[in-house]
């Protein structure tokens, strides 16, 4: 044991020694968790960008869990009194972590980039706490999308099905001629992803926004929540049967494979078919979930800048400048399969999904109908949009009729909201 | 009184140096373990979110815990899983034990292949297990293609059956494991005790029922505690097999904490399950440990 | 065989000798298969798995997974491949272990040997620190490591892997001296040897079997750690499992299956080494160790 401690304060010695080195070159310590191939390259975009203004990038990447595994270190690290410099985040995180008091100010960067004016309000949300700019976001992807092989439904003569009914008749045709209709996977994320769409389809953005925004307990009961998981159990009607526990990306090589016909997913799920050489509108299509035209589900993922000392001022600015610059905005996105978090970017290197999208983005900020997605924590904090898992998988599995499972909604988002 | 003289201060000496060996561990063990157990029974009495907050709620973390459907699922689910994994490992652990005990001339090379899954980290591994568990792509889909089409095996895929192949995939992680402490076991055993009972006529049955097994006492209580504490802590092959499905049906306690601490940021519950599966350990190994280290004086 | 382990002497017939070869071979096949999905994933290409073939052998047999996993596939930003990552785990791994194993044999030594009041009692407290759920130190851990200095470096991850370690290696140790002689440390001592000298010439040359079994616990352990070693690793700092965890974990992102296997199956070749090699001691030392609880 003494040795050790004796080696411990060798070890602090040096370290305190290496840091008052790296004081001599600026630098961003990053942590995140875009840790796959085409994520990471669009990242080291972000490196190069700084580097060429001298500024250094430590890596800190911590993959897994839908950015679970990097909120745990983050956890350790901010315990520790060595948060990182910035720190990638989604939705209500952001706002629970901006409460504690640890995340820095961007006000002059924000305000020289003119950013309350190009940044979508409802994603501003998300970005300021207090008046402040303390997030920067890098993209905007949205979940109420479903991902079709047009091959597939051309041969089955199924055209774009425009309202929830046609979505289940076109269903109803595919599954008819032998093949699987929805290619789904079974985990509590990608169920609640597809259900964000499915209650758009019932109560358009009102119903949306009272149940999943004010948590309203009638709301969530009430009889338009049990026509939401009717729908629901519908579509458990054309899964196939080897659904639960299965990685979304299969569930989109099932697609693309033509061994199904349809997917409900986020808008990551259109790189997948772009890197196995897929043309949107050629070889797949992309629409809103029927019923839920005219509304955006986001999430937004963003760079969560901490309280640095004065020293590192001037790279996390720096860094949060090169993280909204166009240039960045639009390298990263086109990677992405996302959009970017501002609506004054052209779209000309964006494909036809990204073009349909960035209009859509736009449109809906200007109508009101631009929501965050419940299912990627961008309607309600963490401990609800568990709750809301859980009672959406469980009735997805059968667990629940679809009263059951409005009560248990309720009762589990009222548990959620009580601790 | 007599002043002592260098000798008895040298032995007094020897007398210290045991304890200020042992000092720092036990130092480290109060403050790294039983401090931070009491730190965290604190927690569980506050209303901590993302990050320690001392904000006092008594026992609301507690009532809120005993109400979600969740942590009775995951409760009842260590019960089955850490019941039938220990028993499943200590008799696959001992049978393949007492058959490669047989002077059996492989066992150079299948001692390792028992013994390799334990050196595997879940992380990848449950990718493998998933894929040979799934209907669709492994065991079922394979015996499909060989002909034999009425062979069914779609556990992992039914809420009833799921954990059942969560103890599947740990019993292969651990029982060769098992396997290497009973043969360790039998190998201490001495000769002469087996020969005498077989000079009695006594059946290799009943030879390694009455007497072979109950010598293996020591080996039994290294596996139960070994097993118990990979059971308690299964995390990994959770998280990569099944991630708790299909919907909830294979929470473990485990997976309940790490879940509400970290991801769902309701700290304070986390704590109280902590302390609960604290509590239940305690009560099912202070007895166990109090039985067996009481007897060797 | 060799001649310190001895197979026992009950016989069976040669019927039953098939039967027991059968047996223990299909015990094999069932430990063998997950190994066989991840190596021969690991070399046939993309395509062919995403096709729904994850069982059957590959029809194009390729070994770029294994040279892209270890040198270019993306771990963090760059594109490093595991390499860099290795020299970290060593880093960690062989000084944890070192300490904790020779703390732990001490800790034996002083309980089996130099016997005092209440003994039992602390060993029985250290054996029950082994069950704490490790999430639930991360916090307090963090905060420690903090005020001492050394959050985010590798002497960190060693003291935390020290720490949490010395139960088992104190078990192993203690129940292996328990049935070591005590006479002989009484002789010694009779003689005017010290507690440290006793522990060096007596009782350390005999501890091979059980040191085997300490380090091939620890070595398992803390190679395989993922939670201490995401939490407490700084950049520069962090360990193979992480590495593999950022190979094979991605959200939104697609997934190289065969990378990733190939990518497993590296970043378990050194327990999976020390296994294959230490296995025969391996189980003269638990067979040591076992003698008495």
């Amino acid at each position: 044991m003494r040795g050790l401690i004796g080696r411990s304060l060798t070890a602090a010695a040096a370290l305190a020694m290496s840091t008052a080195f790296a004081h001599a070159a600026p630098n961003v310590e990053v942590l995140h968790w875009w840790t796959s191939g085409s994520e990471a390259a669009a990242l080291n975009v972000l490196k190069q960008d700084l580097q060429k203004e001298g500024i250094g990038w430590k890596d800190m990447p911590i993959a897994g869990g839908g950015g679970g595994n990097a909120m745990t270190v983050l956890r350790a690290r901010v315990t520790s009194g060595n948060p990182p410099t910035a720190a990638q985040m989604l939705g209500y995180d952001i706002l629970d972590w901006a409460k504690l008091g640890v995340l820095g100010n961007l006000n002059n960067v924000a305000e020289a980039g003119n950013w309350d004016k190009v940044v979508p309000k409802a994603i501003q949300k998300f970005s300021k706490y207090d008046g402040h700019w303390i997030a920067v976001p890098v993209d905007v992807h949205s979940t109420n999308w479903v991902w079709g092989n047009k091959h597939l439904l051309d041969s089955l003569g199924i055209a774009q099905p425009k309202t929830w009914d046609e979505f289940i008749a076109a269903m109803a045709k595919v599954k008819a001629s032998g093949k699987i209709a929805l290619a789904m996977g079974g985990q509590p994320w990608q169920e609640a992803t597809a259900f964000d769409g499915v209650v758009l389809s019932v109560g358009g953005p009102d119903f949306y926004k009272k149940a999943f925004y004010d948590l309203d307990q009638a709301t969530l009961s009430g009889p338009q929540m049990v026509e939401a998981f009717k729908r629901l159990e519908q579509l458990r009607g054309f899964v196939d049967p080897n659904f639960s526990g299965r990685d979304w990306n299969l569930a989109t090589a099932m697609v693309i494979n033509g061994k199904a016909a349809f997917q409900m997913m986020g808008d990551w799920a259109k790189g997948e078919f772009l890197h196995a050489d897929k043309k949107p509108m050629v070889d797949f299509e992309c629409f809103r979930t029927p019923g839920s035209q005219g509304v955006v589900t986001f999430n937004s993922d963003q760079f969560v800048m901490f309280k640095v000392g004065k020293d590192k001022q001037a790279s996390q600015d720096a860094m949060a400048k090169a993280v909204m610059s166009k240039s960045f905005q639009v390298a990263f996105n086109t990677v992405k399969g996302s959009v970017p978090a501002r609506t004054d970017v052209a779209d000309t290197q964006f494909d036809a999904c990204g073009k349909m999208a960035m209009a859509q983005l736009k449109s809906a900020d200007e109508h009101g109908t631009l929501l965050g997605s419940m299912a990627q924590g961008h309607a309600a904090p963490a401990a609800v949009k568990n709750a809301e898992y859980d009672v959406v998988s469980a009735a997805f599995n059968g667990q629940y009729t679809p009263e059951q499972a409005a009560k248990e909604l309720a009762k589990a988002i009222k548990l959620a909201q009580q601790s | 009184m007599a002043r002592p003289n260098a000798t008895d201060l040298r032995t007094r000496l020897q007398e210290w140096i045991p304890k200020l060996v042992l000092a720092p561990s036990i130092a480290s063990m109060l403050f790294f373990v039983y401090g931070f157990i009491l730190f965290t029974v604190y927690l569980s009495f506050t209303d901590s979110k993302i990050l320690p907050t001392y904000g006092w709620v008594g026992w609301r973390n507690y009532s809120n815990l005993f109400q979600l459907p969740m942590w009775s699922v995951a409760l009842e689910n260590l019960a089955i899983f850490a019941s039938l994994y220990i028993m499943i490992c200590i008799a696959i652990g001992l049978g393949l034990a007492i058959l490669l005990d047989q002077k059996i001339r492989s066992e150079g090379v299948l001692r390792p292949i028992y013994l390799y899954p334990m050196a595997l980290s879940f992380i990848v591994t449950g990718t493998a297990w998933k894929w040979l568990l799934d209907p669709g792509l492994g065991i079922e889909h394979t015996m499909h293609l060989w002909g034999w089409t009425s062979f069914h095996f779609n556990w992992i895929k039914s809420s009833d059956y799921a954990i059942y192949c969560v103890v599947l995939a740990a019993v292969w992680q651990t029982s060769g494991f098992v396997m290497a402490m009973f043969l360790a076991g039998l190998r201490g055993i001495d000769n002469e005790i087996l020969k005498a009972a077989q000079m009695d006529g006594a059946s290799n049955w009943s030879l390694y029922r009455r007497i072979v097994i109950p010598q293996l006492r020591p080996a039994f209580l290294s596996a139960i505690v070994i097993l118990g504490f990979l059971a308690i802590k299964s995390y990994d092959l959770i998280v990569a097999l099944t991630g708790g499905g299909p919907g909830w049906a294979t929470q473990l306690p485990s997976t309940f904490m790490y879940s509400y601490t970290f991801t769902r940021n309701e700290m304070g519950v986390g704590a109280a399950s902590a302390v609960i599966m604290l509590m239940m350990t305690a009560a099912i190994l202070v007895p166990y440990l109090y039985s067996e280290l009481k007897e060797p004086k | 065989m060799s001649s310190a382990i001895q197979s026992n002497v009950v016989h069976s017939g040669r019927v039953a000798r098939v039967v027991i070869h059968v047996v223990l071979l299909i015990a094999a096949l069932f430990y063998l298969l997950p190994l066989f999905v991840m190596l021969i994933n690991s070399v046939k290409p993309l395509s062919q798995i995403l096709d729904g073939n994850m069982m059957s052998l590959p029809h194009v047999w390729t070994l770029k997974p294994w040279s892209e996993a270890w040198s270019t596939a993306q771990i963090g930003v760059e594109p490093t491949g595991l390499r860099p990552y290795f020299l970290n785990s060593i880093e960690m791994v062989v000084p944890a272990v070192a300490i904790s194993t020779m703390m732990g044999a001490l800790n034996g030594y002083v309980l089996t040997k130099w016997r005092f009041r209440g003994d039992t009692f602390l060993f029985g407290m250290m054996l029950f620190s082994c069950f704490i759920p490790f999430q639930i130190v991360l916090i307090p851990m963090a905060r420690v490591l903090g005020i001492l200095g050394i959050a985010g470096t590798v002497p960190g991850l060693i003291l935390v892997h020290t720490v949490y370690g010395l139960g088992f290696t104190t078990l192993y140790f203690r129940n292996y001296y328990a049935a070591f002689p005590t006479e002989l440390v009484r002789a010694a001592q009779i003689d005017g040897a010290g507690f440290f000298r006793i522990f060096w010439r007596i009782l350390l040359p005999l501890s091979g079997p059980i040191i085997v079994v300490a380090v091939i616990w620890q070595f398992t352990n803390i190679w395989n750690d993922f939670l201490f070693g995401s939490s407490f690793a700084g950049q520069g700092s962090q360990p193979m499992t992480v590495a593999l965890n950022n190979l094979v974990q991605s959200s939104t992102g697609s997934k190289p299956y065969n990378i990733h296997f190939a990518g497993a199956i590296i970043a378990a070749l050194p327990t999976l080494i020390v296994y294959i090699v230490s296995g025969r001691y391996f189980v003269r030392g638990l067979m040591a160790g076992s003698v008495k609880g």
